[in-house]
């Protein structure tokens, strides 16, 4: 029975479609329903497929609409195809997706572009949809293009600040870099399996040679490394925060940014016949999870602690699928994309309720205030710091464990980076709800339509690692990891480090608030370097962007386009002015005169004709 | 050029025995060349008037001579042509120059460049 899986992405097309064409023209609650019922009834045909479908593992659906692309034996069809991996996928973005459009009803009711900004979040939905559902790379890649398009459209969608379009442009380009990487993996994979198929790829992958495979798993690590905002191209993240809050949640936590974590693991085929590029993206992994908890540590910028979180829980997830446990590595995504969502859409409850104030300092006390956001902003926190039977636990544990299995020193480190995201989301908790208000204005609660997605998002945060238990879900495609080293103690130093970073929290901003200071004080330059981020923002710049700015500027335009190309151009134009200034003397406007050119003229040909012919000699 | 009249005929062969075409071609050319020194160097524009068709019947003269000298009709036929344009460009042409005298109250051709700038 067809599933007309193409009907999916379709709705939030069409959304887009009328949204981007008439919103202008139609009243708010028009376009409400078309750009939330849109996504909500993608999500109930997601929900109709995962009924219907029957046993997705032994029997994955796959659609072919038409052929793209042919060009002899080389053929991309457009095919969509779904599995449990992409159901899980599915039900994550459109599921989250209809929250968080819920949720924008009511934090955007009052901005200008309203439509605007509906018309490209349910263009995000189409792309991100084609994204999970591509049955080859290269429909993969038309989404992953696609959802970086929206990306840098929602980042810069306060267009008119010159901060909000840098960010945009920010994003673009750090993206391109690593698009370029999935672009070459895409050019390796056709030239050696001459397909670009999915099952193809896959079942071919083992019969290949180990150094091919770590050649393109490394390039598609790139890629997934600039999507999912990896070390060394994690920078655009922190900075895509200028957008509006809900985008940050939806794309930049809960959807987008673990595109990379999910062609990873849909590529698992290829990474696992290529260890040594296991072993980079499990480094790759732990590193951006150690170094950006710390960043986050020191930040003081609600949504900037949360991107930095995302950053380090993205970590997480590649370090994950880099010890092998793919199945962990989804697992923790979704549980990151309910609690983070939680996050984002909690911070934009608390910047709704202070007025547009995002510094934390100028926060407080808001638990009198705003009670409904606090306690699922507290749910979420929870979860995230692995408390135990929150989702989170559930999800990092399972990491944490393969990573002991794999490495036991990258257990401790990832041990430790769970203290550390323990300590800074519960600061952000503590600055933000207790002690008193320090802000301007009276802060207030936020509208039901903003309340009713975090409520959701908060029981999902709790139970949802409980309920989907994702490598179980998955053990037809990933085989469980067997435990390495006794799991009780691991789990419980896990715990105890998420607990003790609570602790320490309340204890350094509830119970005695003048330490942070002091510490600060007392650690000098090492504070300094990691409250501006270890600089790597200003060494990219001196680098990397200033040569390139520079190279541009004085070679390529002050040189070769103002100095060659222009000089031609502009001599061509110059000489002919000159030819005319001097031929224009001839046309005086006196009749006379022409008439005497003719004559002479006239005389000058007959006399050239009679020399030539002979009559005159 | 059998349907001419007896008379004509022996003029005709008069005129063809007893003088060159050359002379014909440079009468022609003597009326043309003052024609166009009269056209570039004289101011009355009922002069340059004249002198146009003055250049215009040398020229007719010089038609008339080839197709006698060849025996071809369509020299003649020519000439008919350029009679009937002159014809027609001595009306408009007189009708211009006499509306510009009534207006402008002078016949020097410097002094009419008003389109001019």
């Amino acid at each position: 029975m067809p599933q007309n899986l193409w009907i999916i992405p379709a709705l939030p097309f069409i959304g887009f479609l009328i949204n981007g064409i008439f919103g202008r023209k139609l009243p708010k609650a028009v376009i409400n329903a078309i750009a939330v019922g849109s996504v909500v009834l993608s999500f109930a045909w997601v929900v109709k497929v995962f009924m219907t479908a029957g046993n997705l593992a032994a029997t994955p659906v796959t659609e072919h609409y038409f052929t793209w692309i042919k060009s002899g034996e080389f053929q991309v069809g457009w095919d969509f195809t779904v599995d449990k991996l992409t159901m899980i996928m599915l039900f994550i973005v459109t599921g989250i997706g209809s929250l968080i459009h819920i949720y924008a009803m009511g934090y955007m009711a009052h901005e200008e572009g309203y439509y605007r900004f509906f018309a490209y979040l349910n263009l995000f939905m189409f792309f991100m949809l084609n994204l999970v559902l591509a049955a080859n790379y290269l429909i993969l890649f038309v989404g992953w293009e696609g959802v970086g398009l929206c990306s840098y459209l929602l980042i810069g969608f306060y267009f008119v600040k010159k901060s909000a379009t840098t960010a945009g442009n920010k994003a673009f380009i750090v993206n391109r870099i690593g698009d370029f990487g999935f672009s070459l993996a895409m050019f390796l994979i056709v030239i050696n399996f001459g397909t670009l198929n999915f099952t193809q790829v896959f079942s071919a992958a083992p019969g290949k040679p180990t150094e091919t495979l770590t050649a393109i798993a490394l390039l598609l690590l790139v890629g997934a490394c600039g999507k999912s905002a990896q070390i060394p191209l994690y920078v655009w993240l922190p900075d895509a925060m200028e957008g509006p809050t809900p985008v940050s949640a939806l794309i930049h936590a809960a959807t987008m940014v673990t595109a990379g974590v999910y062609m990873c693991t849909r590529s698992a085929a290829i990474f696992t016949h290529a260890p040594a590029a296991m072993e980079t993206v499990a480094l790759i992994g732990l590193a951006t999870a150690v170094f950006a908890a710390t960043i986050g540590l020191a930040q003081n910028d609600i949504k900037k602690v949360f991107a930095y979180s995302t950053v380090s829980q993205l970590g997480y997830m590649f370090l994950g699928v880099g010890v092998g446990a793919f199945s962990a590595g989804i697992w923790h995504l979704m549980t990151h994309a309910f609690f983070k969502a939680l996050l984002f859409l909690g911070a934009g409850s608390v910047i709704h309720a202070c007025h547009g104030e995002q510094d934390m300092r100028h926060m407080g006390g808001l638990k009198k205030y705003a009670p409904w956001t606090c306690i699922t902003l507290a749910c979420a926190s929870l979860a995230i710091s692995g408390f135990p039977f929150t989702s989170g636990y559930f999800s990092k544990d399972a990491i944490l464990g393969a990573a002991y299995a794999h490495a036991p020193w990258m257990y401790w480190v990832g041990v430790i980076t769970a203290g550390m995201t323990a300590f800074y989301v519960w600061r952000a908790f503590w600055m933000t709800f207790w002690g008193d208000y320090k802000g301007h204005g009276h802060p207030h609660e936020s509208p039901p339509s903003m309340l009713a997605p975090l409520v959701v998002l908060a029981i999902l945060s709790i139970g949802g690692g409980f309920f989907f238990n994702v490598p179980e879900i998955l053990k037809d495609m990933f085989p469980l990891a067997e435990g390495g080293g006794d799991e009780f103690t691991l789990t419980a130093i896990s715990v105890a480090f998420g607990l003790a970073g609570i602790a320490l929290s309340y204890y350094m901003y509830v119970m005695n608030k003048e330490l942070p200071g002091r510490i600060a004080t007392s650690l000098g330059g090492i504070y300094t370097m990691v409250y501006n981020k270890y600089f790597v923002d200003e060494i990219y710049d001196a680098t990397i962007v200033n040569p390139i700015i520079g190279g541009s500027r004085d070679v390529l335009w002050h040189g070769a386009d103002q100095g060659l190309i222009d000089g031609i151009v502009n001599g061509v134009g110059s000489q002919s002015k000159g030819i005319g200034e001097w031929l224009r003397l001839l046309q005086s406007g006196s009749i006379r005169s022409y008439a005497t050119w003719i004559v002479l003229g006239s005389v000058a040909l007959l006399l050239a004709m009679g020399l030539a012919s002979g009559v005159v000699r | 050029m059998g349907s001419l009249p007896e008379g004509m005929n022996n003029l005709g062969a008069t005129l063809n025995a007893g003088v060159p075409i050359s002379w014909y071609l440079i009468l022609s050319a003597i009326l043309f060349t003052l024609g166009v020194a009269g056209f570039i160097f004289r101011r009355n524009i009922i002069t340059v008037f004249m002198c146009i068709e003055l250049m215009l019947n040398a020229v007719n003269l010089s038609f008339v001579a080839f197709a006698n000298q060849h025996k071809q009709v369509s020299g003649h036929i020519f000439t008919f042509f350029v009679m009937v344009v002159a014809a027609a460009e001595a009306a408009v042409g007189l009708a211009i120059i006499l509306t510009v005298f009534k207006n402008r109250d002078t016949l020097n051709i410097d002094e009419i460049n008003s389109l001019k700038n």
